[in-house]
């Protein structure tokens, strides 16, 4: 349980946009263990993804990254290419936000698994092509279909071809970047239900990126949710969705009707405004101009992440609570 | 049962994807154009093929000409005779071959620099893509003729040597082209996949650049064989061609050296320069019926 898989120290992301450096993850901290769900919250533009693909050495030029990240004991942040090249897919992989765009059109999908597997092992194509649709079979896609091309599938389906192609290494991780958006309920939670049984028979951690905080209800053991760069709350899932403290995570978690209580059902509460632009973070905490209760020193004071029982979060309002 | 299913959707697919194949027949066959400019085509690759057949070299032979100089077109020689009594005809024929080759493997050479400079340029970016691009803006903008000619003056003259100098100035189209295909394609989320995989540049480039603009450079092809046929016919009217094998602009050549224009002698003139025409003009139209197919926003409704 105690992470040692995935190690996040202090980690920023720094994007250099028309000479101003503007973080988009400004210092976060986050532990993965072997086998761990945790899910990463938050809107649009609050550096979830970046993060992810810091993981993965896959930033743009314009990205330097500063901090710590250690995978399996070893430093990723300034590693060399070829190293990377080597952790990416075999120790990290990713299932990508968007499977529609993520295969390339001209090839087929069986083809672009087994690549995967051909890049990181030392096997011949017949035991690549013969794993690859072992795979096929275990994400529920029958194995002929490896011949299609990518147009033939529908968006469950490649999703699933995607989640195959994930595993095709056996990594230790695997970063699930909105793994479920642009898909219907019901394949939704079928991709969702792949992802957990998947997890549990081989073991893998998952960390799993999202704004739609009832896939985290669904896959995740812990939850960290994420404002403008910073990890604003920290929890085991099932308390952190049922009774969030930060105001921000009470927004994220009531603008969602709950199932069984009609009362909530007519008024999903929205949150007005935009996150901060990262190259213009507010004074103080960056979320109290958006915030319902912000108070006297909100507006001064950046409140660091502080613990709290089994929690952690990063507000002067929890900090009151808890004194009371 | 299962094999059985098995086979029966594999069958569907193929069926499926024989049918898209025939769809696209099927829009070039519908193309007037394109098939007007494909029959052409046949018919003059048909004739390059069996040059030696329909016209051996034997009877191409100058000290042992079959007719007399400068004959007009009679039911022996269907388009006269040259100044050395060989039959016009079967120069056309075998000049066809010349003609076709040269222009073959000029735009072979052409493609294979154009797609080179541009997928390196429009991958690679940044300083890569200024020098290779400032270097192809020099080439597109140097005057292309007596750049060709300059060349096949110091290179000498040969076939190889003549492919090559067309091939030479007819690349930078095809590489800013390419070039920016490439710089979309490089942005898709495939690619990102790709490196997300462990992939290096080469596998990026060769597994997922190259088929995603191998079409534009097909439909580039056609076009560029044209220009290439007919610069082959420039130089060698210039006399710059390989002076041991007839071409069209070879024919061409001899033709206006020997007179033919003040001495009435049009059987000579006119059957090269139009069987240029044509396959240019053959060329161009499938060109564009291709262009159509790949592009459909430019089909007709």
């Amino acid at each position: 349980m105690n992470g040692n898989l995935l190690e996040i120290q202090d980690l920023r992301v720094l994007y250099e946009v028309r000479g101003a450096k503007a973080p988009a993850v400004d210092g976060v901290d986050l532990s993965l263990g072997a086998g761990d769900a945790v899910g990463l919250a938050g809107e649009s533009g609050c550096g979830k993804s970046t993060l992810a693909l810091a993981c993965l050495g896959l930033l743009p030029r314009n990205a330097t990254v500063e901090g710590s990240m250690k995978f399996e004991g070893a430093e990723v942040v300034g590693a060399k290419p070829g190293r990377l090249r080597a952790l990416r897919w075999a120790g990290i992989s990713m299932v990508f936000q968007g499977a529609m765009n993520a295969f390339n059109p001209v090839k087929r999908v069986g083809d672009q698994v087994v690549e995967a597997i051909l890049l990181h092992e030392d096997v011949s194509k017949k035991e690549a092509s013969g794993r690859m649709r072992e795979l096929f079979e275990h994400s529920g896609i029958a194995p002929r279909r490896a011949e299609d091309y990518p147009y033939e599938f529908s968006g469950g389906m490649r999703q699933r071809v995607m989640i195959a192609m994930a595993l095709a290494c056996n990594p230790p991780l695997v970063i699930a970047d909105e793994p479920t958006t642009a898909l219907d309920v019901m394949i939704q939670a079928q991709i969702l239900n792949l992802l957990a049984q998947l997890r549990e028979e081989r073991n893998i951690a998952l960390l799993i990126i999202t704004h739609d905080l009832s896939v985290l209800a669904q896959v995740a053991d812990r939850v960290a949710v994420m404002y403008a760069g910073r990890i604003v709350e920290e929890g085991s899932a099932a308390e952190l969705l049922t009774t969030p403290r930060h105001p921000y995570s009470r927004s994220l978690v009531g603008a969602f009707p709950v199932i069984g209580d009609p009362a909530s059902r007519g008024v999903p509460t929205g949150l007005p405004g935009d996150p901060p632009d990262p190259a213009a973070r507010p004074p103080g905490c960056a979320f109290h101009p958006r915030c319902p209760s912000a108070f006297e020193p909100c507006d001064r004071i950046d409140p660091s992440l502080k613990r709290y029982g089994p929690r952690l979060a990063a507000c002067h309002l929890v900090d009151r609570e808890a004194e009371v | 049962m299962n094999a059985g299913a098995a086979r029966s959707g594999r069958a569907v697919r193929r069926a499926r994807r024989v049918k898209a194949l025939r769809s696209s027949a099927g829009l070039f066959s519908r193309n007037k154009m394109g098939m007007a400019g494909l029959a052409i085509l046949v018919v003059f690759i048909l004739m390059a093929v069996f040059a030696d057949v329909l016209a051996p070299e034997a009877r191409l032979s100058v000290t042992n000409a079959p007719g007399a100089p400068l004959e007009p077109p009679s039911a022996r020689f269907w388009l006269g005779t040259d100044e050395l009594g060989r039959s016009v005809l079967d120069l056309v024929i075998q000049g066809s071959q010349i003609s076709l080759l040269v222009g073959f493997l000029a735009t072979a050479i052409s493609m294979l620099i154009g797609a080179l400079v541009g997928v390196t340029a429009g991958y690679f970016g940044g300083w890569v893509d200024v020098i290779l691009m400032r270097f192809t803006d020099w080439f597109l903008v140097i005057p292309f003729l007596p750049l060709a000619i300059v060349l096949a003056a110091i290179l000498g003259q040969s076939l190889l040597v003549i492919a090559l100098v067309i091939g030479i100035v007819t690349w930078p189209g095809t590489a800013r082209v390419v070039r920016a295909q490439v710089l979309t394609l490089k942005e898709r989320p495939y690619v990102e996949r790709a490196r997300a995989l462990g992939a290096g540049k080469r596998q990026i480039i060769g597994r997922h650049i190259l088929p995603n603009v191998f079409p534009l450079i097909f439909a580039n092809t056609i076009l560029v064989v044209a220009v290439a046929i007919l610069t082959e016919a420039t130089l060698s009217f210039l006399g710059l061609g390989d002076p041991f094998s007839v071409s069209w602009g070879s024919i061409l050549e001899s033709a206006f050296a020997e007179g033919a224009i003040s001495l009435g002698a049009w059987w000579y003139l006119i059957p090269p320069g139009l069987c240029i025409v044509l396959v240019v003009l053959g060329f161009t139209m499938c060109g564009y019926a291709f262009d159509e197919i790949l592009d459909p926003r430019l089909r007709k409704r």
